[in-house]
């Protein structure tokens, strides 16, 4: 099978598994077939912080003898896996090795692809927690879809090196707080540290939209005393902005098809004009089921669609919604009752969510947790399997990498073990569903970055450099 | 508070009790004892009247003492969660349900959580249905470095939560000592050496002890809660972090060697291991810390447990500022992954038997429990659970559970929730209508 028919059927896969409806980002320089309209490439960049992000050089390496999770629910055991360029070439039960590769017997070991996060803070809300890196939450207004959370990132977290070494995290979305209705743009970077936050930047990657419903708006603006102060608050204004936005995507597009004096620039807008255009995705910060269908009604009134819910803990009662919508859940394994909207989270959530047919997903939220996520999954399948939910090992591996790729829209380039994807992988020092495995190395882009067994490969962040413990094992 | 007695009184009604204390043998156990040593297979322990009486390998049952056999499972003494605020919070973003913490009370080291501990306490149950039996519960300290009087409690299916009232008191030092005595460290030491002071006069003079009410700077009900502190007599827990931190209470300890220092969390402790036990001061660290999460925690490590135990520190794990009011649980997964380090070059952990008594025996003999509970030896509270396997594994279940010898109940709200929406579609009647 080529690369490309590969790359086709993922996309096929996509979009019936998932809620990425396809859209492939449109710029001011995607023209038409019959050459530019008027105002088209006279109005705004849609990128204008493009990724720097290069891959770094591997060599063509050879896994073999080793228990494969495909990342799409397919397990080969004693198997081979080969990357080269950057790219996974093959896998099978036997692959010959090409002439100078790498070969790196993995017999009692587990290779998957690299675990992606679509819920963390790595960057906005760094470590250490001063307030003077704390750059999450614009609570300075309920919309603040003019944000991006890449103009807060900090290359420099310590976190990144801890998610990569301890979690096998390979990409991630970081995404702004949850204080806002809508938040602001989030951004999906790659974890591999760089001088900006731009070299970290996943090519090509959507750019989402953070909204958040419940209890966070109504009570950071509630203490404000002002709008939203309810959740009923929370759909007014959230329902008057996208109003605005629908108004302003007209403009725009009746501008750049048919030229004039082009609309004035909101850059709040922007950002509602590409969710409104399927170019950026939503991602939902929303707990309660009942909340979450009143979303996706939402939606539907303005012409957008969510792509995922996040912190999704009542998703279970509302599977078939969530399925029916083509939107993802994701979750925690097992945090409960922090909040009143947290009260009803139960660890079979994500088991429930896979019985019926939903997509779901883990994520992190959390600097810690963000260092364990196979470890989450393991419960949530134990929590499922004792509730008598038959889920495969390999299926539940869709959690970690595939099925959060898809609410990326990313899963035609990372997210499973498909020859022409990204060499993200990790090799696990045994069954990542144990709580005794780690990750034993780690690669992205066919970049060896992380290996337990060479202290060179161990990241130390500019931060760290020079204070106690830097360097140390972590 | 008043509304909610009448719901109490008539839900009393519904809530299954409890058996009394009856004695039981479990059999055929893969049997851990909790001190430290290896499992031993074919076991049996005796539970008579609540309290383990045997635990072992050639132990025969007495007779006509019920007898459970373990198919060869796991069984264990019940997890000690090290440091929480279990039974005193129901949802901690909702106030009136959080009684971990008090802002504008005028006292501080009086301040007793014992009233606080409800039994029934959604947290109670569901981590009692995961294997915990015990919690060392702690108050939260606000407006100055003394918390208040922490107590051992027990999270069995009964109205008597508290082992033990005031077991200890908790104080803060580092930058949250700092940050609740005005903004500095020093501060912080003379808050604490002024109380002390204060104490001793008290205990002087009890009816002399000027009470000067809210501008004092120790009130005398303050006072009397310090007795017990100054005295020797229970030990006083300290959230410390950074290394230098640790060193200035370890010289505290130095010149008042009444206290009886535990310190709790001790990021940096691997850092000064050897001085930690040399002193013979005990240690409630946080499991998993590796981030510089503050400047107090710059040379945090996940080793650093393994490192401070391979030094002779005396280690449990606690949930310090980790969801503590309700995910001790994850203590046996934290446990896990100290165990998972011994696979990993240059990192320190903890084998299996230590990392398990890190979560039972450890805290317990830690706050001068040992005798009482953490363990299967001869004479401690009859807590016990058999497991579905490996109880530090991602995938391991509580198949039952004893706590002082009765059998508990293992059913969950959480539990019911997932069976009402097995299915999430309605039937032939609302979801209201399942149960």
């Amino acid at each position: 099978m080529t690369p490309t028919r590969v790359l086709a059927l993922a996309g096929a896969m996509m979009l019936a598994g998932c809620a990425d409806d396809g859209a492939r980002p449109e710029s001011a320089s995607a023209a038409p077939a019959k050459g530019p309209a008027p105002g088209m490439g006279k109005g705004y960049s849609h990128d204008p912080y493009p990724s720097t992000y290069h891959p770094y050089p591997g060599v063509p390496t050879l896994v073999t003898n080793v228990t494969i999770f495909d990342g799409e629910g397919g397990q080969i055991d004693r198997g081979s896996a080969l990357f080269a360029d950057g790219k996974i070439v093959a896998i099978g039960q036997t692959l010959a090795a090409p002439p100078g590769a790498t070969v790196i017997d993995g017999t009692g070991k587990v290779l998957t692809p690299g675990i992606i996060d679509i819920h963390s803070h790595l960057g906005d809300y760094p470590s250490p927690g001063v307030p003077a890196n704390s750059d999450g939450n614009e609570a300075t207004g309920p919309v603040t879809a003019d944000v991006w959370a890449e103009h807060s990132v900090w290359p420099q977290d310590p976190g990144f090196s801890r998610a990569l070494a301890n979690g096998g995290v390979t990409t991630l979305e970081i995404l702004p707080g949850s204080a806002n209705l809508m938040g602001g743009r989030s951004v999906v970077v790659k974890n591999v540290y760089a001088r900006t936050e731009q070299g970290m930047k996943f090519p090509g990657a959507p750019y989402g939209l953070k909204m958040a419903c419940g209890e966070n708006p109504k009570r950071v603006y509630g203490a404000k005393n002002r709008e939203p102060s309810t959740r009923m608050g929370n759909i007014a204004v959230d329902r008057a902005t996208w109003a605005r936005a629908v108004e302003y995507k007209r403009k725009w597009d009746k501008y750049e098809t048919d030229g004039g004096e082009p609309p004035a620039r909101d850059i709040a807008m922007d950002t509602l004009r590409g969710v409104l255009a399927g170019e950026i995705l939503v991602q939902n910060h929303c707990y309660r089921a009942d909340e979450m269908a009143i979303v996706m009604d939402m939606a539907k009134e303005f012409g957008y669609h969510v792509s995922a819910f996040h912190h999704a803990v009542e998703a279970y009662k509302i599977a078939d919604l969530l399925k029916a919508n083509g939107t993802c859940a994701a979750v925690w394994a097992d945090w409960w009752g922090f909040k009143m909207e947290a009260y009803d989270a139960i660890s079979e959530n994500l088991a429930l969510l896979q019985n019926a047919g939903a997509c779901a997903m883990i994520h992190s939220d959390d600097e810690n947790g963000i260092q364990r996520l196979n470890q989450e999954v393991a419960k949530a399948l134990a929590a499922g399997r004792r509730a008598g939910i038959q889920i495969s090992d390999a299926t539940a591996w869709e959690w970690l990498t595939i099925n959060p790729a898809r609410a990326l829209g990313i899963a035609d380039k990372t997210g499973s073990l498909k020859p022409g994807k990204m060499a993200d992988l990790v090799l696990w020092n045994g069954n990542p569903f144990s709580v005794y495995s780690r990750p034993e190395k780690v690669w992205i882009d066919g970049a060896l970055l992380y290996d337990a067994n060479d202290p060179t490969r161990r990241p130390v962040s500019d931060f760290e450099l020079g204070q106690p413990g830097a360097g140390d094992v972590k | 508070m008043k509304r909610l007695l009448p719901f109490f009184a008539s839900a009393a009604a519904f809530v299954t009790l409890p058996a009394t204390a009856q004695s039981v043998a479990i059999v055929n156990a893969r049997l851990v004892i909790g001190d430290g040593s290896a499992p031993i297979d074919g076991g049996t322990v005796v539970i008579r009247d609540g309290r383990v009486v045997a635990a072992g390998a050639q132990v025969a049952v007495p007779q006509g003492v019920q007898t459970v056999d373990a198919g060869g499972h796991y069984v264990t003494p019940g997890i000690v969660a090290g440091f929480t605020r279990l039974g005193i919070v129901e949802v901690d973003g909702v106030d009136a349900t959080n009684d971990s913490g008090a802002s504008t009370s005028p006292f501080h080291a009086a301040i007793d959580v014992a009233p606080a501990v409800n039994p029934r306490t959604s947290a109670v149950i569901l981590n009692r249905a995961e294997g915990i039996t015990r919690a060392i519960v702690a108050p939260d300290n606000r407006g100055s470095i003394f918390a208040g009087q922490g107590a051992v409690i027990d999270l069995g299916a009964d109205a008597d939560a508290v082992t033990r009232p005031r077991a200890f008191q908790f104080m803060e030092y580092g930058e949250s000592g700092a940050g609740a005595s005005g903004g500095s460290r020093p501060a912080a030491i003379a808050a604490f050496r002024n109380a002390l002071a204060q104490a001793r006069l008290y205990a002087r003079s009890p009816t002399g002890y000027a009470d000067q009410g809210k501008d004092a700077l120790l009130t005398r009900a303050d006072a009397e809660a310090l007795q017990p502190v100054i005295a020797g007599k229970v030990p006083l827990l300290i959230h410390v972090e950074r290394a230098s931190d640790i060193l200035v209470l370890l010289d505290l300890k130095r010149e008042m060697p009444a206290l009886k220092l535990v310190l709790v969390g001790v990021s940096e402790g691997w850092m000064v291991a050897s001085q930690l036990a040399a002193a013979h001061v005990p240690v409630i660290a946080s499991a998993l810390n590796d981030l510089p999460a503050s400047f107090e925690q710059l040379a945090a490590t996940q080793s650093n447990v393994g490192r401070m135990k391979l030094a002779g520190v005396l280690v449990g794990l606690g949930m310090i500022g980790d969801n503590d009011a309700r995910q001790a649980r994850n203590e046996k997964q934290y446990a896990g992954n100290l165990v998972a380090l011994t696979r990993m070059p240059g990192a320190s952990g903890l084998d299996w038997n230590a990392a398990f008594a890190a979560i039972s025996s450890a805290p317990a003999e830690a706050i001068g429990m040992g005798g009482e509970i953490g363990s299967l030896r001869p004479g401690r509270r009859g807590d016990v659970v058999i497991w579905s396997n490996d109880p530090l594994e991602l995938d391991a279940a509580a198949l039952a559970v004893w706590i002082d010898g009765v059998k508990q109940p293992l059913d969950t709200r959480q539990r019911m929730l997932r069976d009402r929406y097995m299915q999430p579609q309605e039937g032939s009647l609302p979801k209201a209508y399942q149960r």
